[in-house]
C-alpha cells in the first residue's frame, strides 16, 4: 500500500496555504506535517489564538472577524500565498472552496488550486446544467418532464412515463405554492388542474414540470478522485441520511444494506460523472436512493473535500488529503486500479456542535471551560478548538467531528455511543445527547434509514429542556462543592470544626429542568458529610475526594462507591457543577449519564441595585436637549428618558423602574431649574 | 523567610521533628479502672454541657424563631455558617454567657454570638446579634461579651464583622448598660480606635439598628444593608412621633433605600440576607489582609516566588479605542472602561447607588488589587464625600488607587454653594492629597478646573500620570473662559454707555476659544511634561499594570489633615 514519503515535499510542492480555519485547517496540516510539506495559515482577528494558527508553520491575519472581511477575501488570501511562496492552496470546505473565479485566480497567480478546474466547478454549480451533463453521460437522474407540452393529456402521458408518485411543480413556483404530489395515475388530471389554477393566480403563469417523487429517499454519496492525467476512481460510498434541515448529523461508510452489485453500479456512475466534467481532485457525487429498491438518481456534485471524508478514510485506509496533494503536484492517482480500492470494517461520524437541541438547536456560543474528548483505539476526533477557546458567533459552531471505526457496523455504533458518553464539554450546550439518541435509535441500528428519519422519529430523539438530577447526582455535586471550597490554608479551614453542633451549608440547587431544591450539607468531624438532598433523603457519612486537577470525584454514598467527572464553573452569580458518570445509566436515574446542577447565588459579585417607580427631579439646572419618550410610553428601568445639558456635559436621566411615563415636566430646549420634576414613571397595573 | 500561606502550594511539608516523644512509661494509661471512672464522670459532665449548649442554640424560643423565619431571616449561627469559608472552623466564644443571670429573663448566649472564623481566607472576629433574644437588645452581659470579642480582635488584629440585628440597649437595665467605661459607648470607641489602627470594621445590617445600635453601622468602615429588613435610625417611628409629631414608616425613616441612596450611611444595598452575606465575603476579600498581615506587604521575593494567576478582562482592551464618544459632551458609562482594564472585568463597586457621578470600587489589574475612582459626570457633594470615604478605605488597607479622570468640574450654582460644595470638594482634595498609597492617574477625557485636583492631577503627585490622545486639560473649557471675559467686557462697555454687537462679541471671544483649544490639547500638556506620556487607550491595562508594579515598591502610611466638616 502507501509508503509515507520521506521527502520534504510532494513533487514540487514544499509549502501550501490553507484558506480555511477550524478543524479542516488542522486536518490538512496533519497530513502536511506527515509529508514534510510546510503550511501557511490565514486567520481573522477573532481567530488570532486559535488552534489552526498555532499549528501552522506560518500564519497571517487577513482581516476582521466577519468571514466576508477575512476568510472570503480572495485577493488578500492570494496576496499571502504569493508573499509566502506557497505552491498550492487548499480551500477546505465552505468559504472559497467552490468559487470558480477564485480557482482561476489561484491558478493564474501560480498557486495550484487544490480542487477541480473552474470549468468543473461551474458545470456542477448549476443544478439544471449539471443534470443535462449527467443525462448525456448516462448517469441516472431523477426522471421528470421539463418540456413545453402543457396539454393536460400529454402531461399525463409524460407522468405515466416518469412513474408515480409524481410531483407537479409550477415552473415559476416557490414558497411551497404551485406544487402537487400525485400518487395514482387516476388522480393526475384533477391535481394538475388545481395546480395550474393556483399557479396562474399566484405567479400569473401556469406552466408546470413533472418530477418523480421519492417516497423514502436515502442520501448516499460516492467519494471520487480524478487526476490531471485523465484518470478517475471512486473510494466507495457514504450514507448521510440522518439529516436535520439538510445539516448532516450522522455519516457512515459503507452505506448499510447495499448489495455489492449496487455499490459497484453507484461507484461506476460516480466515476462517469467525474469524467464527464474532466474532474481533478477530491469530489463527491450525491445520489438520492429510493429505499428498498435499487433505484438511485444523481442529485448534485460537491467539488471539494467533504466534512464527512474521515469515514471514507477509515474504511479505505486512504489519506484523502495526501491524494489531494499528490494530484495537485501533478502525480497520477496513487491507485489507478479500481479493484485495488476496497473497504474494510465500518466507520460512523457524528458532528458535535455547540447548539441547544432542547431549544430548537439554537446555536450556542461561549467559552470552552472544560473540554475532554473521548480517546481510544478506533476513536478519531477532528477538531479546531481546545479547552479554553471560545466558540464565537462568527463561524459555524462546530466543536469537532467524532469518528468511530470498528470491524462491523454494530460495533462501530457501540463505540460511538460509548465515546459520546465520555465526551465532556462545559461552557455551552451541545448536541451530544441528541446525537446519542439518534445513534442509539432502533431504526438507525437496523440501518438504511431515510432522510425523513428525524421527522418520523422526532418524538423519540427529542431532548427535554432538562431533567431533574437524581439524588445521587445532587449528593455528588454537594460533595464536590464542599471539598472544592476548602482552599484556604490559614489553619482555620478544614472540616468545619465547631465546639458544639456542626457546620451547615445550605445550597439552593437548580437542576437543568429548572426544578429547584434546597440541599443541606453538614460537616462531620471525620471529614465526611451528611447531605440532605430532599426532605426524606439524607445521605450520611458521605466520604470522598475531589481531584481538582483531573476533575474527578470519588465518593462513597449509601455504601456504594462512585467515580465521576465533576467540573465546577461559574455562571454569573451561580456556580454550575457538571457531572458525568463513567458507567452510563448506573449513577443517575432515568439512564442519564450527565447532570448539570446550578447552585444559585453562591457568588455575589456586586451589590444588588434596586429601582422603584417614581418622580425624577432635575439634579441640577440645565437645558433639556432631548426627550425620548412621550406620556403613556412603556419604559424599563435604566431607559434614558431625557437628556439634560449642563456643565459642558450631557446628563442622561433614566427611568428608575419599569412602568409608564405618567407626566413630562418639560420639552426639548426648555431651561430647567434644579430640583424641578422632569418626569414621573408610574408602575404599570399588573394584569391579574 | 517562609512564604505567606496563601502563596504556598497546597501540599504541605512534614512538620519538623523537634524534641523526643514523652516516654510511654509516663504517658500511657496504667490504671485502667481509674481511667474508666474518670471517663464515665466526664461523659456525665459532657451530657450536661451539651444539653446546655443544645438549649442556647435554639435562641429565644420557638415563637421568636418562627417570626424570624417569616421575615426571610436566619439564626445567628446559620448566618455565620453562610458567611464563613466552606470547611472553616468557627471558634465560638462564651456560648453559655448569660446563664441564670437575670432571674426569670433568659438570655441564651448573652443574646449575641461571637467567635473567630475564616472569610475569604481572612480570619475575622464575628459578632452576631440574636434578634430572637429580646429583639437583640443589649443586656449588661451582651455588652460585656461584645466588648470581649472586640478586645480579642484588637489584640490579634482581626477584622471585625458585625451582623447587626438589635433594638439597642435593654431599657429596663439602662443604668447598667449605658454610661460606664465598659458599657455600650465603649463598643463605638473600640470601633473607632480599631479603624484607626487599620483593623477593618464591617457592619451588615440584617434587621433593626436602633438608637445606640445605629452607631455600629455608622461607625463602621464599610456597611451592607438588606432591603426591607434592615433599618437604621437614632429613634424609631414611635419615638419620632412622640418627639416631633412626625408620622413616618420605619422604611421611609431609615430603610435600605434611604441609607444607600440618600443619606449614604450604608454602602451596599442588597435584596436578601444571603446576598448580604455574600457581599460581605467580597468586602472581606478586599480588606487586603492575609493572616493579620497586609497582603500588599509581601516582599518582592515572596511575590516573585509565585506567579499570580489572573483572569483577562471579559471585554477586550482593544475596544477601549471605541468607548469614548467623539463629542466630549456625550455621556458614556465609565464602567465600560473599567470592564476593559480589570481582571475578569470584575468590579466590586462601593456605594453604587450614592453620589452616582463618581464610580468607586475594588478590582484587580493583573493580580494587583486596586481601588478605582472614575468620573461618570460632574462632581456633586455626595460624589465628593463618597470619593473621600473610598480614598480612606484604600489608605487604611494599603491598596493603590487608579484614577480614571474625565471631569468637567464640581457642580456650580446657588443650592450647591449653600450646601457646601466647596468644603465637600475640599474633603476629596484633602483625601487624595494626603493619601500615601500609590496613586496612578489616567486622563481619559476632560480634566477641567478643580476636578483636575480632586481626581489627582499633576499637582497631587500621582506616581504616574498618563493621558489618552483625546484628553483635554485646562482651568475651564474655552467657551466658558471666553464667556466670562466677554461678560466682564460687556459690563464695562455698557456701564460707559457704549454698545457691543453680537458680532463684536463673537470676534472678541474667538481668540480666547482658539487659545484654550490649543493649550488644552494632550500634546500641549505632554510637551511640557505635565504628564508621563500619551498612551493608546488599548494599552491602558498594560501601562497601569507596569506602573502599579513599579509603584508598589513603596506603600506609605497615610495621615490625613483636618477635613473641613
Amino acid at each position: 500500500l502507501l509508503i509515507p514519503s520521506r521527502t520534504m515535499a510532494v513533487g514540487s510542492i514544499d509549502k501550501i496555504i490553507i484558506a480555511n480555519r477550524g478543524e479542516i485547517a488542522c486536518r490538512v496540516m496533519d497530513t502536511c506535517r506527515k509529508l514534510g510539506v510546510k503550511t501557511v495559515a490565514v486567520y481573522s482577528e477573532a481567530d488570532a489564538n486559535s488552534r489552526h494558527v498555532q499549528e501552522a508553520d506560518e500564519a497571517y491575519c487577513v482581516g476582521p472577524a466577519e468571514a466576508k472581511d477575512s476568510y472570503l477575501r480572495a485577493e488578500k488570501v492570494l496576496e499571502v500565498a504569493n508573499a509566502t511562496g506557497a505552491k498550492a492552496l487548499h480551500p477546505g470546505y465552505g468559504f472559497l472552496s467552490e468559487n470558480a473565479s477564485f480557482a482561476d485566480a489561484c491558478n493564474s497567480a501560480g498557486v495550484t488550486f487544490m480542487g477541480p478546474p473552474s470549468s468543473a466547478i461551474e458545470a456542477m454549480g448549476s443544478k439544471s446544467n449539471s443534470k443535462e451533463i449527467m443525462i448525456a453521460a448516462g448517469v441516472p437522474c431523477t426522471p421528470g418532464y421539463h418540456g413545453d407540452d402543457q396539454e393536460p393529456e400529454k402531461l399525463k402521458a409524460h407522468a405515466d412515463d416518469v412513474g408515480y408518485p409524481v410531483l407537479i411543480k409550477a415552473v415559476m413556483g416557490g414558497g411551497g405554492k404551485g406544487m402537487r404530489l400525485v400518487h395514482k395515475p387516476e388522480d393526475f388530471l384533477e391535481s394538475l388542474e388545481s395546480c395550474k389554477r393556483e399557479s396562474i393566480n399566484s405567479f400569473g403563469d401556469d406552466k408546470v414540470l413533472l418530477e418523480r417523487y421519492l417516497t423514502a429517499p436515502r442520501h448516499v454519496e460516492v467519494q471520487i478522485f480524478g487526476d490531471t492525467h485523465g484518470n478517475a476512481v471512486h473510494l466507495h460510498e457514504r450514507d448521510c441520511s440522518v439529516q436535520r434541515r439538510h445539516q448532516k448529523v450522522l455519516e457512515e461508510a459503507p452505506a448499510p444494506g447495499l448489495d455489492q452489485t449496487l455499490r459497484e453500479r453507484m461507484g461506476e456512475a460516480a466515476v462517469k460523472a467525474a469524467k464527464a466534467v474532466n474532474y481533478v481532485g477530491a469530489g463527491t457525487v450525491e445520489f438520492l436512493m429510493e429505499a428498498g429498491t435499487d433505484d438511485f438518481f444523481f442529485c448534485e456534485m460537491n467539488t471539494r473535500l467533504q466534512v464527512e471524508h474521515p469515514v471514507t478514510e477509515l474504511v479505505t485506509g486512504v489519506d484523502l488529503v495526501e491524494w489531494q496533494l499528490r494530484i495537485a503536484a501533478g502525480e497520477p492517482l496513487p491507485i489507478l486500479d479500481q479493484d485495488q480500492i476496497k473497504t474494510k470494517g465500518h466507520a460512523i461520524e457524528a458532528r458535535i456542535y455547540a447548539e441547544n437541541p432542547a431549544r430548537n438547536f439554537l446555536p450556542a456560543t461561549g467559552h470552552l471551560f472544560h473540554l475532554s474528548p473521548p480517546t481510544g483505539e478506533g476513536v478519531r476526533v477532528d477538531t479546531g478548538v481546545r479547552q479554553g477557546d471560545d466558540v464565537s458567533v462568527f463561524y459555524d459552531p462546530m466543536i469537532s467531528k467524532l469518528i468511530c471505526y470498528d470491524e462491523n457496523r454494530e460495533k462501530a455504533i457501540d463505540k460511538l455511543l460509548a465515546s459520546l458518553k465520555e465526551y465532556e464539554v462545559v461552557g455551552m450546550p451541545t448536541n451530544i445527547p441528541f446525537v446519542e439518541k439518534c445513534a442509539a435509535h432502533e431504526a438507525f441500528r437496523k440501518g438504511g434509514v431515510t432522510t425523513g428519519f428525524l421527522e418520523i422519529y422526532a418524538d423519540d430523539v427529542q431532548i427535554p429542556e432538562g431533567v431533574e438530577a437524581s439524588d445521587t447526582a445532587k449528593g455528588l455535586a454537594a460533595l464536590a462543592l464542599a471539598i472544592e471550597g476548602i482552599k484556604s490554608t490559614n489553619g482555620f479551614v478544614d472540616n468545619g470544626f465547631r465546639l458544639h453542633g456542626r457546620e451547615q451549608r445550605i445550597l439552593n440547587f437548580k437542576s437543568n429542568d429548572d426544578t429547584t431544591s434546597q440541599i443541606n450539607v453538614w460537616s462531620n468531624r471525620d471529614g465526611s458529610y451528611d447531605i440532605e438532598v430532599s426532605p426524606d433523603k439524607v445521605f450520611t457519612n458521605v466520604k470522598g475526594s475531589y481531584d481538582v486537577a483531573n476533575r474527578t470525584i470519588t465518593a462513597v454514598i449509601d455504601n456504594k462507591a462512585f467515580k465521576a467527572s465533576a467540573v465546577i464553573s461559574n455562571d454569573g452569580n451561580d456556580r454550575v457543577v457538571s457531572l458525568w458518570s463513567q458507567e452510563a445509566g448506573k449513577f443517575f436515574e432515568d439512564k442519564e449519564y450527565y447532570a448539570a446542577i446550578t447552585v444559585e447565588g453562591d457568588i455575589v459579585g456586586a451589590s444588588v441595585g434596586s429601582g422603584a417607580a417614581g418622580a425624577v427631579l432635575s439634579p441640577m439646572p440645565g437645558k433639556i436637549v432631548s426627550v425620548n419618550y412621550a406620556v403613556g410610553d412603556v419604559v424599563k428601568a435604566g431607559d434614558v428618558v431625557m437628556i439634560l445639558e449642563a456643565m459642558k456635559m450631557e446628563h442622561p436621566l433614566i427611568a428608575p423602574g419599569d412602568g409608564v411615563i405618567g407626566s413630562l415636566g418639560g420639552g426639548e430646549g426648555d431651561l430647567i431649574q434644579d430640583g424641578q420634576q422632569l418626569f414621573v414613571v408610574e408602575a404599570e397595573e399588573v394584569a391579574a | 523567610h517562609s512564604l505567606p500561606s496563601s502563596l504556598r502550594p497546597f501540599s504541605s511539608l512534614p512538620a519538623p521533628a523537634i524534641g523526643s516523644p514523652i516516654k510511654s512509661s509516663i504517658a500511657s494509661i496504667t490504671d485502667k479502672s481509674q481511667f474508666d471512672e474518670s471517663n464515665a464522670y466526664t461523659s456525665d459532665l459532657l451530657k450536661e454541657l451539651n444539653s446546655k449548649l443544645d438549649s442556647v442554640r435554639k435562641g429565644g424560643g420557638d415563637a421568636a424563631v418562627e417570626r424570624l423565619r417569616g421575615r426571610g431571616k436566619f439564626l445567628p449561627r446559620e448566618r455565620i455558617d453562610m458567611l464563613l469559608d466552606p470547611g472553616s472552623a468557627f471558634l465560638e466564644l462564651s456560648p453559655l454567657a448569660g446563664e441564670d443571670l437575670y432571674g426569670s429573663i433568659s438570655v441564651p448566649s448573652g443574646g449575641v454570638v461571637t467567635g473567630i472564623g475564616s472569610i475569604n481566607n481572612t480570619l475575622c472576629m464575628i459578632v452576631a446579634n440574636d434578634p430572637t433574644v429580646k429583639g437583640g437588645t443589649y443586656f449588661p452581659i451582651t455588652v460585656k461579651k461584645h466588648l470581649r470579642a472586640q478586645t480579642i480582635a484588637a489584640e490579634n488584629k482581626l477584622p471585625c464583622i458585625y451582623l447587626v440585628d438589635s433594638g439597642g440597649a435593654f431599657l429596663p437595665m439602662q443604668s447598667e448598660v449605658f454610661p460606664d467605661v465598659d458599657h455600650f459607648g465603649r463598643i463605638f470607641y473600640n470601633q473607632a480606635n480599631m479603624s484607626a489602627a487599620g483593623i477593618s470594621q464591617v457592619a451588615v445590617v440584617l434587621g433593626s439598628c436602633t438608637a445606640g445600635g445605629a452607631y455600629v453601622p455608622a461607625m463602621s468602615d464599610e456597611t451592607v444593608i438588606v432591603k426591607g429588613n434592615g433599618t437604621i435610625f437614632l429613634a424609631g417611628p414611635p419615638l419620632v412621633k412622640a418627639a416631633t409629631g412626625e408620622v413616618v414608616t420605619s422604611e421611609e425613616l431609615g430603610g435600605g433605600e434611604v441609607h444607600s441612596k440618600i443619606s449614604g450611611v450604608t454602602d451596599h444595598l442588597v435584596e436578601n440576607e444571603k446576598d448580604a452575606l455574600m457581599v460581605t465575603r467580597d468586602i472581606v476579600g478586599n480588606l487586603n489582609v492575609e493572616n493579620g498581615r497586609l497582603a500588599s506587604h509581601f516582599t518582592v521575593q515572596e511575590k516573585d516566588a509565585v506567579k499570580i494567576d489572573y483572569e483577562e478582562p471579559l471585554y477586550p482592551p482593544s475596544e477601549l479605542r471605541g468607548v469614548i464618544p467623539v463629542d466630549p459632551k456625550k455621556p458614556f458609562d465609565v464602567r465600560k472602561i473599567i470592564a476593559r482594564v480589570v481582571d475578569g472585568s470584575r468590579f466590586h463597586e462601593f456605594k453604587s447607588e450614592y453620589g452616582t457621578t463618581l464610580v468607586t470600587g475594588f478590582a484587580s489589574i493583573k493580580g494587583q488589587r486596586v481601588g478605582i475612582i472614575a468620573n461618570n459626570g460632574i462632581l456633586f457633594s455626595e460624589a465628593s464625600l463618597k470619593g473621600s470615604h473610598f480614598v480612606e478605605l484604600c489608605c487604611q488597607r494599603k491598596i493603590p488607587i487608579v484614577f480614571l479622570q474625565n471631569i468637567t468640574g464640581f457642580m456650580v450654582g446657588k443650592r450647591f454653594e449653600h450646601e457646601g460644595i466647596a468644603k465637600n470638594g475640599a474633603k476629596l482634595v484633602m483625601a487624595v492629597a494626603t493619601a500615601k498609597v500609590p496613586k496612578i492617574t489616567v486622563i481619559v477625557g476632560n480634566s477641567f478646573g478643580a476636578g483636575n485636583y480632586g481626581m489627582v492631577g499633576r499637582a497631587y503627585s500621582p506616581r504616574f500620570l498618563f493621558q489618552w490622545p483625546n484628553a483635554k486639560t485646562a482651568v475651564m473649557g474655552g467657551e466658558q473662559a471666553a464667556g466670562v471675559l466677554a461678560t466682564v467686557k460687556r459690563d464695562a462697555i455698557e456701564r460707559g454707555g457704549g454698545e457691543w454687537s453680537e458680532e463684536e462679541e463673537a470676534a472678541f471671544k474667538q481668540p480666547t476659544i482658539d487659545k484654550f483649544e490649543k493649550e488644552s490639547s494632550a500634546y500641549f500638556s505632554t510637551a511640557r511634561i505635565w504628564d508621563d506620556g500619551i498612551i493608546d487607550p488599548a494599552d491602558t491595562r498594560e501601562v497601569l499594570s507596569l506602573s502599579l508594579t513599579a509603584a508598589m515598591q513603596e506603600v506609605g502610611d497615610t495621615r490625613h489633615g483636618v477635613f473641613r466638616m
